[in-house]
């Protein structure tokens, strides 16, 4: 029956665009970007990873609370999230905050997510996302019903989920893709496989050779994708939102990537369970530097261009820091007030007994 | 007014909410061309189509990230979860997720959603299928949790839960689906959640109770009344929030309580009844408040649930030693 998973597999072969050296190796799906655009496209990467940079530093002087690395995985975030319109929703996982900002989350309500504060959850009105999903798989069970509602209400308009290697073997992850897949709805599945789920490999989540083939279990499409690629992410995403809205059903893109930091800023020491050959090896592979390659062969990318994204970034994020910090604290009654839309008699009670405490 | 058994009210109550919202929902396994496995979904898919009455595949966690995200998309989802023993798989779409979504996203998301589902013993179900684990809902702050007693109440409870537009879950027990019938309005109404009823009125015990328990309740007061012992039977509805109100009022009148459950003694949701009558009105109590319950094992074997669920003897009992305390 060997032959059974060798069939499978030769399936699911990586999809890749742009080579680590930032040449064209597949000229058939080189997606059709202005000029404009591909500078954008750089933009946003080098925003990002001066955002992971500075987010670490704020995070080691107290200045931010909950935070999980993103450098590494910006092909992955932002080429997936490129291929999306401004009515497509966001489901994302803890490490997907750079989605959420560029769909238009202001950067100082993502520091108020990373503090703990609730003001950072509240999406402006044009933003269809959620705050990002602690819980791994359960945004993939409710985009399932986004997706499924999108399709019922005739809309162009997809929804996209991410969740990472670790949590493919999780029943949600599962179930979510397989109820999208029975409905036919407007879903695009998105693992981010960074090689490790906190210390544990890859290889202990499963004996499946790819992830991107567990989209056979649901019965739906599925691609594996060099995710330090952001061309080929951007391809392979802006073709599943097509797919979705044309009523072919959902589709789950495995991009293989890497993240050069820690898990999350809580202690986790990556030189525990990686090697440092493992993050050279990756280093060669960044995204930015075979994207800056590219564009630097097209003429459309400095070293001065560069900087000024840099130094925007830093300003930036110094006032969105500042604004976080002059946000009003929580008060037990803002948390009530947020339980019900009419508030029960003993919240009306509790809210009585903090509004004495706080007038105090 | 027509004769209903409460399944047949519950049935008229989606229907009344399928139609006047058009964007309610009904799903779960086996709820549409089949008509769910009570026949409380009897009709509705035929009604009202395939888009608005549909079955799932079989994943109680999947039904509730689908509730959830179609709640997301505008719609009024009123998912069934078949027997409420299997809320285990859904417990993080119930109390880790919905009942979390207004607050978690400071009021610019919500979750309105009616989860359904049936419990309850007495019919001799195989495992995990008449559980009563209402508490473990109770204890989740963001969601409601509903258990009528009469397809009377049943149906303005249920209307007035799709209604909401905060998280109800909504359990049915199943000994009460055809046990009775009962009055029940053709037109629409709605009973307010978290309001509790007297079922009946007495002046020396009261009994706060709900579901079966209700019933054995006032059965064992007729019994009382026969000895001399006047019993009121408070009647929770919503056993989450409990209306404390009617609760207390109804203590201060008659100085004496026994609060009944079908559930075990460590769970169920009688001794926060008991602890709100205790914080508020312990110098009307003229006795302690004892509990009738289920004995903490897990729940019987079918052949043993006569032995083991709490029944009208019981009460009577409990009520006795209050009133000779």
């Amino acid at each position: 029956m060997k032959h059974v998973l060798e069939n499978v597999e030769s399936q699911f072969e990586m999809f890749q665009i742009l080579n680590e050296d930032g040449k064209i190796v597949n000229k058939e799906y080189l997606p059709d970007l202005s000029d404009d655009e591909l500078k954008e496209l750089m933009r946003r990467m080098v925003y990002t990873r001066i955002l992971d940079q500075r987010s670490i530093a704020l995070n080691r002087q107290g200045r931010l609370g909950f935070y999980a690395p993103t450098a590494g995985q910006e092909a992955s975030q932002l080429g997936s999230h490129f291929a999306l319109e401004q009515e497509d929703f966001i489901l994302p996982g803890y490490r997907d905050v750079p989605q959420l900002i560029w769909h238009g989350l202001p950067l100082y309500q993502a520091f108020l997510f990373s503090r703990g504060h609730y003001h950072g959850n509240q999406m402006p009105e044009n933003v269809p996302a959620l705050s990002p999903q602690i819980i791994i798989g359960a945004q993939y069970v409710q985009a399932a019903g986004v997706g499924l509602g999108m399709k019922m209400r005739g809309k162009k308009s997809v929804a996209i989920t991410y969740t990472g290697d670790g949590g493919t073997s999780q029943g949600d992850f599962y179930e979510g893709i397989n109820f999208a897949g029975a409905y036919g709805a407007n879903n695009i599945f998105v693992v981010q496989n960074n090689g490790f789920a906190i210390s544990v490999p890859r290889d202990k989540q499963t004996a499946a050779k790819t992830l991107a083939q567990k989209a056979v279990s649901a019965g739906i499409e599925g691609i594996q994708v060099d995710g330090m690629d952001v061309l080929a992410v951007y391809a392979a995403t802006k073709h599943a939102r097509e797919r979705a809205i044309n009523g072919e059903g959902p589709m789950l893109l495995e991009l293989m990537t890497y993240r050069y930091g820690p898990h999350t800023m809580a202690g986790d020491d990556p030189t525990r369970y990686r090697t440092s050959e493992m993050d050279s090896e990756w280093e060669k592979k960044d995204p930015l530097v075979r994207f800056r390659k590219y564009l630097e062969d097209k003429k459309l990318w400095s070293e001065e261009e560069e900087n000024k994204v840099i130094e925007e970034a830093k300003e930036e994020i110094k006032n969105a820091i500042k604004e976080a910090d002059k946000y009003p604290k929580q008060k037990v009654t803002d948390l009530i007030s947020n339980m019900y839309e009419k508030l029960p008699a003993h919240l009306e009670e509790q809210m009585e007994e903090y509004k004495a405490k706080e007038s105090k | 007014m027509a004769q209903m058994t409460m399944i047949q009210a519950i049935t008229d109550a989606m229907r009344t909410e399928l139609k006047n919202d058009e964007n309610v929902l009904v799903f779960g396994e086996d709820v549409g061309q089949n008509g769910g496995v009570f026949r409380a979904t009897e009709g509705l898919q035929k009604e009202f189509g395939e888009d608005r009455v549909f079955d799932t595949p079989l994943a109680e966690s999947g039904i509730g990230g689908l509730a959830i995200g179609l709640g997301l998309q505008g719609y009024r989802p009123v998912p069934e979860i078949q027997f409420f023993g299997f809320v285990y798989e859904v417990m993080d779409s119930i109390s880790g997720q919905m009942a979390r979504m207004r607050y978690r996203s400071g009021g610019t998301h919500t979750s309105p959603i009616t989860v359904r589902s049936p419990f309850g013993g007495g019919v001799h179900t195989p495992e995990l299928h008449a559980d009563s684990l209402e508490g473990l809902i109770a204890q989740q702050p963001g969601v409601k949790v509903v258990i009528p007693s009469t397809p009377h109440d049943a149906k303005g409870l249920l209307i007035a839960s799709i209604r909401d537009n905060d998280p109800v879950v909504f359990l049915e027990h199943m000994k009460l689906y055809r046990s009775f019938r009962g009055e029940v309005p053709e037109e629409e109404y709605t009973i307010e959640l978290g309001k509790a009823d007297v079922k009946r009125e007495g002046k020396d015990v009261t009994i706060v109770t709900y579901g079966a328990m209700v019933h054995a309740s006032l059965k064992a007061a007729e019994e009382l009344e026969k000895d001399g012992v006047s019993v009121e039977v408070v009647d929770l509805r919503t056993v989450s929030p409990i209306d404390t109100e009617t609760i207390l009022e109804s203590v201060k009148k008659t100085n004496r309580v026994v609060v009944v459950q079908e559930a075990q003694r460590q769970a169920g949701v009688a001794s926060h009844v008991i602890s709100e009558i205790q914080e508020r009105a312990i110098l009307h109590l003229e006795a302690p408040i004892l509990r009738v319950a289920a004995p903490d094992t897990v729940y019987a074997f079918s052949e043993a649930e006569e032995v083991w669920l709490p029944n009208h003897k019981d009460i009577v009992e409990k009520v006795n030693s209050v009133m000779n305390f």
